[in-house]
Formats: structure tokens, C-alpha cells, sequence
């Protein structure tokens, strides 16, 4: 009996969404009185052992640089193997983009039942049951999981990383990898930007901006703040920022700590997408603009003249300036 | 060369989110229903121009649902498709909804199954990985691009901070999400032409669920906004700094 934790990495570093993945693992395991394991996957750059900081027991390290490409196949039968290896009645993942992938082949194949995108500790007391976010986070569904073999995807920025002393046991695991049928050709990653999916504060903005050329305020502001930069969906659509910048119904849906949306009405569908951010700031010219009924601070102003003004004083506050 | 479309009936993104029956249910009152935008706009109108630049493709709809997804599976049908089929059952299982499909996509032979990213009602982001999965299929996630040259699809997804080109045999799974197509209008010629395309209802085979909804519940409402003076934006980085402790 134990809990596993699939901790992800990117280019040998462990993601801050495996870090959350770990902290919310370690207490399930507190919850069900059982110990916390993790699965690590590929090469990696950063002493395992350490990881036990974030309450994992043991780590199961698949050390095979067949795997240091992420492919959903190959990473399911690595983790189906640790799965045994552990006797796992719990699997973890962080709903993330390899999560997404990964979480619902194993549900298939273990005939293990699923919930992603949950937002809470397990209710243990009757069962098993799982908070999670439905209807693009305007609503929650309460998810009983009734198979021996249960597997949660947490939403990121959805449970704080927590740590201890501790040292974690690290084995090796072996595991025959197959040569992954899906061949990555190239990675293009925009560098020096914060994931949007990681941020902790987003800077956001939507047609109020008026055109691309204006996006100065948003990315000088973000990059004051540590931010990673969003827009609405018509900017996107008019190609002013690219796709993945876009998050509401249609596009990510994010969950920072502080979200900062300048020249965006606030339609439902882009609620929808970011109502879950611990702190919204709207700044729009149009006191009518819904987005202020969802906001915790808000300027009604015009952004061109704002902007210049709230980067200066964040500028002071970082001293930076 | 066979496309299966996995097409989802979702509540309208404007619809109001209430539930009956002491949070149980959710309130289908008044409520407008769309094909999942992600299955539409993304995974559809993709395979549609897949079918437009090769006209040999066969390109067939599936949907798991009750006879009330008819009208949503026609306006899918005006858009393009040759034809769809219903598996008749309700369920908001995840592993149930996958296992129709793929006992669909395995009696079909398809080479090609496309899925939206997720539905915005439950938000799974499950089908295709577990369809792939129960087929045995590579899957690729998330994907914003793809193309085919013969029997080997380009695709572009996304990975955290950036994206990733990747090529794969068929046959393949794919979830979709923006960039792959733009949406489209069907044209009267298309709904017209829907009426007669073949929707096909077969009965669901015998598979259990693994998840059960418990209850649903709101968000808290937000306390109110505090409003700062336009003539004092400081103010804003200090309520920031200082009160939210934010920044």
C-alpha cells in the first residue's frame, strides 16, 4: 500500500506542478496512513534524495535516456511498472500538458478510475471523493472514485508546495522501454518566459489595447512582476499574440495567484478560464465592464495612461527602481 | 484513409451553471446546447479540410449520448462528414464514454481519431488518451497543428513554455485545440444536405464506470470589487503589495 507520485521533468529539472504534486501526494498518504512514493522518468540534473524535502518516501527512477523525450505510451508503461513496483493504491499526476496524456492511458489500462483537474484533498471519510473543477471552473463536481486503484490529476496552482526534513530512498527501476512511435522532430520553447500554466501572477491583455504594437505595458509590466503574459481571445484571433498566449473557455484555463487584466471586458467565456486566480485586478475605461463584478481590485481608467504609472510604482516595490 | 470525429453536446458558453435535485444535477432549463467548441472548431473543421484536400476520405462523426445529441449531431453533419454514429447510453464517465468510442473506432478500422482538448462542461481532457489506450494507439495531446503526408502525420503540440513537432505513423489519436483550423458557419447547402446523412444508432456495449458524481457545487461569490482612482494607480500597487500581499 502506498501513494505514487508522477514527478515530472523537463530537461532534467523537476517542474514546480511535480512539486505540488509531491506535497499533495505526501498528505493523501498522511490521510490514508500509508507512506508517499514517486516515479521519476529519464535523465535527470538534481539529486533525487533531496526530494524528500516534499514528503516522498522513496523515489522508483527509471534512469533510461529513452525516456528523457516525453511520449504518453512509453511513459504509461514505465509508470504501469512502478505502479507494481510500489503496490500503489494511489497514483498522483499534476494535470498539466503531460498529465493530460499520461493520467487517462493508465486510468484505461489499470481499469483504474480517474479524476483530473482536482482542486482538494481526497474526502476519505466514506469512500473516496474528489473535488474538482467542472463547466470551465464555474462550478465544482464532488467525484466518488470506486475502483481499488485510484488515480488523481491535480489542477496546477492548486495546492501550495509544503516542505520538511526528509530524505528520500532512491531505487532504481528497471524498465524495457520500446522506441516511442511518436518522433519529436524539434522543440521550440520561447525562452525567458514563465510558463503560463507555472506563473504564479499573470499580466493579461484584450482588445483595449487597441493593437499588437501597444503590448509593451503588458510584457514591461510582467516582466517587473516575474509574470507570465495572457490575452483574450479576440487578440489572439487577430493573430495580435500568439495562441498559446489566449486562456478562457477555449483557450487555458489558469489559476494564479494574481491576475492582471488591462483592456479586457470580461466575457463570461473568459471568466471562465481565470475566475479561479486568487486575485483579479481589472483595469478598463468602461466602469460597465462585467469583468469588474468578478474583480477584487479594479481602476476605471484609460490603460495608456494607468499602465505607465502602475509599472513605475511596481518598479519601486521590486527596487528596481 | 478514415477520420472518426469524436463530437461532445455541451451546455452553450453563455449558459447560466445551476444545479437541481440537491446539487445532483444540473439544470438543463433554458439552456442552449452546442457541440463542444473544441470538437467543432479545432478537431472537426480540421478533418473536414483533410476530406476537402483529399476527397476520398471517409470522414464519420461519433458521439456517445441519448436521442436528445440528434440535433447537435446534425449541425456537426452541416458543417461536413459523410456520416455519424450515436451510441445510445448516458453516462458522464469518462472510461465508459472512451470505451464506446473505441469499440467504435476498432469495428470502423480508422486511421486517423481526432478529439476537441476537453469538454467545457466536465473539463476531463480523458477521452482520447483512454481511447488510445484501449486501442493501443499512440496519442498526441493538445495539438495546435496537423498534417499528413501519406501515411505519416506532422503534428505540433504543446509542452509547457513553448511547443514540440512530432511525427507519427498511422494510425493515430489526437486531441485538438486552437490553431489547428478556424471556426466555420455551415452554409444552407450544408443543412440541407445533413437531413439525409446517415446517423447511425448502435447500442452501447457492456463496460462499468469507474467514477460516479457525487454532488456539484458553486464558487463562493467574490466580496465586491474595491475600486482605486484612476487618478492614483500607485494605490493599486500598494493595496497589491501591502493588503493582497501579492506582489
Amino acid at each position: 500500500m502506498s501513494v505514487l507520485i508522477f514527478i515530472d521533468q523537463a530537461e532534467g529539472h523537476i517542474k514546480k506542478a511535480a512539486l505540488e504534486a509531491m506535497s499533495y501526494g505526501a498528505k493523501v498518504a498522511a490521510q490514508l496512513g500509508t507512506t508517499a512514493e514517486g516515479i521519476v522518468l529519464g535523465s535527470v540534473k538534481e539529486d533525487l534524495a533531496a526530494l524528500g524535502k516534499y514528503g516522498v518516501k522513496k523515489i522508483h527512477h527509471v534512469n533510461n535516456a529513452a525516456l528523457d523525450h516525453f511520449d504518453a505510451q512509453t511513459y504509461t508503461h514505465a509508470i504501469a511498472e512502478a505502479v507494481k513496483a510500489s503496490g500503489a493504491d494511489v497514483v498522483i499526476f499534476s494535470n498539466n500538458v503531460d498529465g493530460k496524456a499520461i493520467a487517462p492511458r493508465l486510468s484505461a489500462q489499470l481499469k483504474a478510475g480517474l479524476v483530473s483537474g482536482a482542486v482538494a484533498l481526497p474526502d476519505t471519510s466514506n469512500g473516496f471523493v474528489v473535488k474538482k473543477t467542472v463547466f470551465s471552473g464555474k462550478a465544482f463536481a464532488n467525484i466518488a472514485i470506486s475502483t481499488p486503484l485510484k488515480i488523481v490529476a491535480l489542477n496546477p496552482n492548486s495546492y501550495k508546495v509544503e516542505t520538511a526534513d526528509g530524505t528520500a530512498e532512491v531505487a532504481a527501476l528497471n524498465v524495457t522501454v520500446e522506441t516511442p512511435k511518436v518522433k519529436v522532430t524539434a522543440v521550440n520553447k520561447v525562452t525567458g518566459e514563465i510558463p503560463l500554466s507555472e506563473a504564479e501572477i499573470v499580466v493579461s491583455g484584450g482588445r483595449g489595447l487597441k493593437g499588437p504594437e501597444n503590448w509593451g505595458m503588458i510584457t514591461d509590466l510582467a516582466h517587473v512582476l516575474g509574470a507570465a503574459t495572457a490575452c483574450s481571445r479576440p487578440v489572439a484571433d487577430a493573430h495580435w499574440r500568439p495562441h498559446h498566449e489566449h486562456v478562457g473557455q477555449t483557450g487555458l484555463a489558469i489559476a494564479p495567484n494574481l491576475y492582471i487584466a488591462v483592456g479586457i471586458s470580461g466575457a463570461i467565456q473568459h471568466l471562465a478560464g481565470v475566475n479561479r486566480s486568487k486575485v483579479i485586478v481589472v483595469i478598463n475605461k468602461d466602469p460597465e465592464a462585467p469583468f469588474f463584478k468578478a474583480a477584487d481590485y479594479g481602476i476605471v481608467g484609460d490603460a495608456f495612461e494607468v499602465m505607465p504609472k502602475i509599472i513605475a510604482a511596481a518598479k519601486k516595490v521590486k527596487g528596481m527602481a | 484513409m478514415k477520420i472518426l470525429v469524436c463530437i461532445s453536446k455541451t451546455p452553450d458558453t453563455t449558459a447560466k451553471i445551476a444545479f437541481t435535485d440537491n446539487n445532483t444535477k444540473f439544470a438543463q432549463d433554458g439552456v442552449q446546447w452546442i457541440i463542444n467548441p473544441y470538437d467543432e472548431w479545432y478537431a472537426l473543421v480540421r478533418a473536414i479540410e483533410l476530406k476537402e484536400k483529399d476527397p476520398s476520405t471517409v470522414l464519420h462523426l461519433v458521439n456517445v449520448g441519448t436521442a436528445d445529441a440528434d440535433a447537435v449531431i446534425r449541425k456537426a453533419l452541416a458543417l461536413g462528414g459523410d456520416e455519424a454514429i450515436r451510441v445510445n447510453a448516458d453516462s458522464h464517465d469518462s472510461f465508459y464514454i472512451a470505451s464506446q468510442i473505441a469499440e467504435v473506432a476498432r469495428s470502423g478500422g480508422y486511421d486517423l481519431v481526432f478529439t476537441g482538448r476537453e469538454t467545457i462542461d466536465y473539463n476531463g481532457s480523458s477521452i482520447g488518451g483512454m481511447v488510445a489506450e484501449l486501442l493501443g494507439l499512440p496519442y498526441v495531446s493538445l495539438a495546435s497543428k496537423f498534417d499528413l503526408n501519406g501515411t505519416t502525420a506532422t503534428i505540433t503540440r504543446e509542452i509547457e513554455g513553448g511547443e514540440e513537432i512530432c511525427e507519427v505513423a498511422l494510425p493515430v489519436v489526437v486531441s485538438c485545440q486552437k490553431g489547428m483550423a478556424e471556426q466555420r458557419i455551415p452554409n444552407m447547402k450544408g443543412i440541407m444536405g445533413a437531413r439525409t446523412k446517415p446517423l447511425k444508432v448502435v447500442e452501447p456495449t457492456a463496460v462499468d464506470a469507474l467514477t460516479s458524481i457525487v454532488s456539484f457545487e458553486l464558487p463562493p461569490a467574490k466580496a465586491g470589487v474595491k475600486l482605486v482612482s484612476a487618478d492614483n494607480p500607485e494605490e493599486l500597487v500598494r493595496l497589491l503589495h501591502e493588503e493582497a500581499k501579492a506582489i
